[in-house]
């Protein structure tokens, strides 16, 4: 099985954890990824508030490069960034949908030397995992059941809404379901697809702040390990500015938040350097060895 | 950016733009706007509406009856961080989400934002690094976002810097794509279809004038 990977700016930059983590699981389970060669920036929220024409344009460049290099018109391409993933759909979408930006992005991409015939499939590595490889061949691989660890199974937003529809929209469960298959517990979480304030944390931060804030304190109080998550923005907003809620909510906050494919990796027996687990704030490795009942096992 | 007064404001009809709601509508799927019955699920299902100066689905309502000026200067729209919370759960179907976003940019093309407001120059910054590199490299973004809005916030974040170096994750590398001129190709194709669509879109062209000339940029 072979995927086309989009990697995105943040996975090359400062969520490379993500993307190590995300490499080294898909390789354990014998998938090949295939970076798409000469990716440009997706047109991602930021870009899309300036010029959506423009970001379709971006956008549809990628689609038409992954439609090239799979040498097929159904390629699948894999984007693990949520910002990604939503405007390679939404561009999707829209070019099936709307002929007025149907008829500019075709003619944009003939002058680039470009066509798209709108048949590559956008997919999360959520999905991939859960819907194509499947929960059992995953579980049969687990060399380290991540016992007893309780999990707080968050999918922030742009994954689930307002195209995909590999999960339900407010209540998901494929990660849930994908924790338990590597032994681990799940928590109770009902803000699971509730925004983490996205780049408000860096532009409004009196706004960003309180959301992300919020999740974790909900995560704490339903007796969550640790936080998984699906995106790099949510990953930053929810581990990075710990030190700065604590100061500011007066309540000390160290809760690790990871990316679901580092966890999927432990499980899977992956050295930690693999995984990127190096580059957390917040070290993974104590609450892993408290849930194993003191038993610090080293892979 | 108007303070909310504490009550709401008025205007007489002959002030309104009845234009704008005609505008705004001319995205695609626009047209669902109209649909919109008041029920106010939006604002009770965003989860920044708290933070906002006019709930979403007053947005809808001022954008409607043409309060082009209340609705483009409002805090409402920057705060839209894009959850499509709210979209989902619309029984009208309206693409609210992306409603904010068409609204975010007539705001920028007008210019009617304070010059350092963060989340306009995010989007600049944003924008001119993929122009020139096709491409977007998040600490030098970061570090010119808070040198264009606030450079105090530079030091208030060094722990948070020196955080990001030690675990590998800072680089001021420039992520370039190999085919710049490709993607110039392509964007400037999308430039001169706008034009010949909209004959250059001389309305907000006009409005950017008027706006200039009363001072507000």
């Amino acid at each position: 099985m072979k995927y086309l990977y989009y990697p995105g700016c943040s996975l090359k930059g400062t969520n490379r954890h993500y993307e190590e983590s995300v490499l080294a699981v898909f390789k354990a389970l014998d998938v090949d990824l295939e970076e798409l060669a000469d990716w440009n920036c997706c047109g991602a929220t930021a870009y899309m508030a300036v010029d959506e024409m423009k970001a379709f344009a971006l956008a549809a460049r990628n689609l038409a490069l992954a439609e090239q290099q799979g040498n097929s018109t159904a390629a699948t391409l894999m984007a693990p960034c949520s910002g990604c993933y939503l405007v390679l759909s939404k561009t999707q979408h829209y070019l099936q949908e709307y002929s007025e930006v149907s008829h500019t992005i075709d003619h944009a991409l003939k002058a680039a030397r470009l066509s798209y015939s709108r048949q590559v499939q956008i997919r999360h590595p959520l999905d991939l995992l859960v819907n194509e490889l499947g929960l059992q061949a995953i579980a049969s691989k687990v060399q380290r059941p991540l016992q007893g660890l309780k999990v707080a199974c968050y999918y922030g937003c742009q994954i689930v809404r307002p195209y995909a529809a590999f999960d339900d929209q407010v209540n998901p469960t494929s990660m849930d379901h994908l924790m338990k298959s590597l032994g681990a517990d799940t928590v109770d979480w009902p803000l699971k697809t509730r925004c983490c304030g996205g780049s408000l944390m860096g532009t409004v931060p009196d706004v960003g702040l309180p959301l992300s804030y919020i999740l974790l304190k909900e995560a704490q109080k339903r007796g969550a390990d640790v936080v998984a998550t699906v995106c790099p923005l949510c990953q930053f907003n929810l581990e990075c500015y710990q030190d700065k809620m604590s100061e500011q909510f007066k309540e000390h906050l160290e809760l690790p938040v990871v990316y679901f494919t580092q966890l999927m990796g432990v499980a899977l027996g992956i050295p930690e350097r693999q995984l990127g687990l190096q580059r957390l704030f917040i070290p993974l490795e104590p609450v892993l060895a408290k849930r194993e009942g003191g038993r610090h096992v080293r892979v | 950016m108007h303070e909310w007064q504490g009550q709401p404001r008025f205007r007489y009809e002959a002030e309104l733009d009845l234009r704008f709601p005609e505008e705004v509508a001319s995205m695609p799927g626009g047209r669902a706007l109209f649909n919109c019955i008041q029920c106010g699920t939006c604002s009770g299902t965003c989860p920044l509406a708290t933070y906002m100066d006019y709930s979403p689905r007053k947005i809808i309502a001022m954008t409607r009856a043409g309060f082009r000026d209340e609705v483009l200067h409002s805090f409402t729209i920057w705060l839209c961080a894009s959850c499509y919370a709210c979209a989902v759960e619309c029984p009208r179907k309206i693409k609210i989400t992306d409603f904010m976003s068409e609204l975010k940019q007539r705001a920028i093309q007008e210019g009617v934002f304070p010059r350092r407001f963060p989340v306009a120059v995010l989007a600049r910054e944003f924008y001119d690094s993929v122009r020139k590199w096709g491409r977007n490299s998040e600490s030098r973004l970061v570090l010119r976002l808070y040198a264009k809005t606030n450079p105090l916030q530079l030091f208030r974040q060094i722990r948070l810097g020196f955080k990001l170096l030690r675990t590998g994750r800072f680089s001021l590398r420039v992520e370039a794509i190999e085919h710049p001129e490709e993607l110039k190709k392509l964007l400037s194709a999308v430039e001169s279809a706008k034009r010949d669509a909209f004959g250059l879109g001389s309305d907000h062209r006009t409005h950017q004038a008027a706006e200039v000339a009363r001072g507000v940029t």
